[in-house]
């Protein structure tokens, strides 16, 4: 599975037995104990854990939920309002469910934003960054689906807003939109079928999320971490076993998220959502301001940024599409934008774009709102097409510490510098008090 | 450069928290801006809970005004025994269910009938009508909602610039700002006044200035000089606005039953979340100790 030699000796006779049979503790052993992770990882590189035990919190409570939930248009309101008020903390599981959304999309978006600024997607892990851009795909998808249960009058208009948005599709092949918006509804409206079968995606789709999490951890164990600094591990003493360094900072990272966690599901559970999802779907009367959950503001702020309705949807498809290819957009000589004094500022910039629309997406699309709305989504656009490339290819990145142990320690503290470039992490299996 | 590789994380983090912020604050969106006063709820921020003799006059002012035309049918009278809540006597509760007005739908009886029967402590707080059409015939028109969740299913807007947003919403997601239905629902109750010359009222609408549009088909329910005295001992006289802040704790109760159990879980996990993530630290620390970094 990985690139580093496995230091894995079965002890007991038991072992030895299952070491030839199914490796499985030599697996665990060589991947989350001995892996061999970069001594100068930040915090920003505990998102991984924090992202797993998110993804592993919604099923748990999801399948708890599920139990009680009824997923009928005429029940399902009232069986989500049951299980707050009946079902034996219920009261408690269904925000940490519902929270817990908003937290595992908080989570992907600095998880995200950390791989774009340090150059995560870079060879050889253009793969690991797809995977990445399916999972996040995938997360869309059952967010939306589970938006839709509660079956409130958000969920409803969300739902309907959202599907007709294929009927633009009769612009290319007229039929084509109305039989695939008919298809997804299961009828001619919004129903209750509609509602079960989102029921049912939404309980197939974090297991699919799951797979491909695991293909990414395996993508990410064959080429190794990206670090700060962009440089691989070249020596012994540029990694340090992923027991207990890793795990301990993981460990730490992931309670201070709970806080955070916590603090929305105990206090604040309503604040993540949105009023008009206490009122029980009514096909005849449409909110106001039908608008979605935080996570999906900066993608309908371009949605609506285009003034035709068919570019408008190809354009909220390309805005996540796009990051797919940034591998092979980036055209700068270095990975780490810590040594790009002038991307290091369009960075900052696409991230406030990112806010931007985040705020955008959520103000009716009218006067100067459609016009910023329209100037940050030509910058998101642009940022991937043109910075990327471009500057790319034309700034001079400040000079590149030569090893991992040297942008840690200084030239002076780094004794076993390899002046060799690039190549696949070497093994880490020292113990740690060899250092 | 040292300080660099230690705050950019950290600024992500910020940026990102901000993010949620940013987005939900804009959640609030368009229409002519309505200020909102922020009231003092007992149950409000991250500490507040409910007081039981508050929720026991807002239960008088509900029975008495709202009742008459708005069911509560997602609360059970055995609720209002329930800790956390209004907490009366069970034995006057039972009473009160079997006196409740509006009886309960049972059956088919052994002869297939369907019959009403007076409601038990594990029935619902029904309402005057059979279903909404009953309920908009009866009201010219106008269809008086279920007020259970009432509380939860408004919200009062922020209409401050952009640049405002990401402060008050680390103000709201600090002091635990989630009174924005009580605030409205308050407001609401106490916003009926004569309408300005140059409105234009349609035939049955009242003017109230909170209420989006300012015509709200509902009649000004607590006059001026208040519309439910309380008893001798129940801590507050009859006013307007005593009326008002009654009810709408009584519906923020109703809408949201768990509210002081659960802020008090939430200072439990709190104190154990934050003495854990300290202990991790420290192990962290400690073991980073052995090498240089």
């Amino acid at each position: 599975m990985s690139s580093h030699e496995s230091s894995y000796e079965p002890k007991s006779a038991t072992a030895k037995w299952w070491d030839e049979r199914l490796p499985l503790p030599r697996l665990m052993n060589d991947q989350f104990i001995d892996f061999p992770t970069p001594r100068n990882l930040n915090y920003l590189w505990t998102f991984g854990g924090i992202l797993t035990f998110c993804l592993v919190a919604q099923v748990v409570t999801g399948i708890v939920l599920a139990m009680h939930y009824n997923s009928t248009a005429v029940d399902a309101f009232n069986s989500v309002d049951r299980i707050r008020r009946d079902v034996n903390f219920g009261w408690l599981i269904q925000p940490i469910h519902a929270v817990g959304g908003s937290m595992f999309f908080l989570a992907v978006y600095l998880h995200m934003f950390r791989g774009i600024y340090y150059g995560s997607y870079r060879a050889p892990r253009e793969i690991l960054w797809i995977l990445g851009v399916f999972i996040f795909l995938a997360m869309m998808a059952t967010a939306f689906m589970g938006y839709a249960l509660p079956w409130g009058q958000m969920s409803f208009w969300a739902v309907t807003v959202i599907t007709n948005l294929f009927s633009s599709l009769d612009q290319l092949i007229p039929g084509l939109g109305t039989s695939i918006v008919q298809w997804l509804w299961g009828g001619y409206s919004v129903s209750g079928t509609t509602l079960n079968r989102f029921f049912s995606l939404h309980y197939l789709l974090p297991f699919v999320t799951f797979g491909l999490v695991i293909l990414h951890i395996w993508a990410l164990h064959v080429c190794g971490q990206n670090n700060p600094s962009g440089v691989e591990i070249k020596t012994k003493s540029d990694s340090v076993p992923m027991y207990p360094y890793a795990i301990a900072k993981d460990a730490f990272a992931l309670f201070a998220f709970l806080i955070i966690f916590a603090w929305f599901v105990l206090f604040l559970p309503d604040y993540l959502g949105h009023a008009d999802n206490f009122i029980a779907a009514d096909p005849l009367v449409t909110p106001p301001h039908i608008v979605p959950e935080w996570y999906f503001l900066p993608f309908y702020a371009i949605l609506r940024a285009i003034p035709d309705k068919l570019g408008g949807v190809i354009a909220m498809f390309a805005s996540i599409a796009i990051l797919a290819f940034i591998p092979w957009l980036d055209r700068s000589p270095v990975r780490s934008t810590k040594y790009r004094p002038i991307y290091k500022w369009f960075f900052w910039l696409l991230v406030f774009t990112c806010l931007a629309l985040g705020y955008l997406g959520a103000k009716p699309a009218e006067g100067t709102y459609v016009f910023w709305a329209r100037v940050f989504t030509f910058y998101y656009f642009a940022h991937f097409l043109i910075v990327m490339p471009i500057l790319g290819s034309m700034e001079t990145p400040k000079s590149l510490p030569g090893s991992i142990t040297e942008s840690v320690l200084g030239k002076g503290g780094s004794k076993s510098l390899s002046s060799g470039l690039g190549g696949a992490p070497a093994g880490a299996t020292a113990a740690p008090e060899d250092r | 450069m040292m300080l660099q590789r230690k705050f950019a994380p950290l600024r992500m983090a910020l940026v990102a928290i901000a993010a949620i912020g940013f987005a939900s604050a804009a959640n609030a969106a368009g229409g002519e801006a309505i200020h909102y006063d922020r009231h003092d709820w007992t149950y409000g921020g991250v500490k507040g809970q409910f007081d039981p003799i508050q929720l026991r006059r807002g239960f008088q002012v509900y029975q008495e005004v709202c009742a008459a035309c708005h069911g509560l049918e997602r609360v059970r009278f055995r609720n209002l025994v329930e800790p956390g809540g209004p907490q009366f006597d069970e034995e006057a509760v039972k009473t009160l269910a079997t006196e409740w007005p509006n009886q309960i739908v049972d059956g088919p009886n052994d002869e297939g009938e369907m019959f009403e029967r007076p409601a038990k402590l594990s029935d619902i707080l029904k309402g005057p009508y059979k279903n909404a059409k009953e309920a908009r015939a009866a009201q010219g028109g106008a269809y008086p909602p279920d007020l259970s969740l009432m509380t939860r299913a408004r919200n009062v807007h922020t209409d401050a610039p952009w640049y405002i947003h990401v402060p008050l919403m680390m103000r709201d997601i600090i002091t635990g700002y989630q009174e924005g239905g009580s605030d409205y629902v308050y407001s609401l109750l106490i916003g009926y006044e004569d309408e300005p010359a140059d409105f234009e009222l349609s035939e049955g609408m009242n003017y109230n200035k909170y209420f989006a549009g300012h015509q709200i088909a509902m009649a000004q329910p607590i006059p001026e000089e208040g519309a439910v005295e309380y008893q001798e001992n129940a801590g507050a006289k009859m006013s307007m606005k005593q009326n008002a802040e009654d009810v709408t704790a009584f519906l923020a109760w109703a809408a949201d039953p768990s509210l002081n159990s659960r802020k008090q879980l939430g200072w439990s996990v709190l104190i154990y979340l934050l003495i854990t993530t300290l202990l991790l630290y420290f192990a962290k620390k400690r073991i980073w100790k052995r090498i240089k970094h």
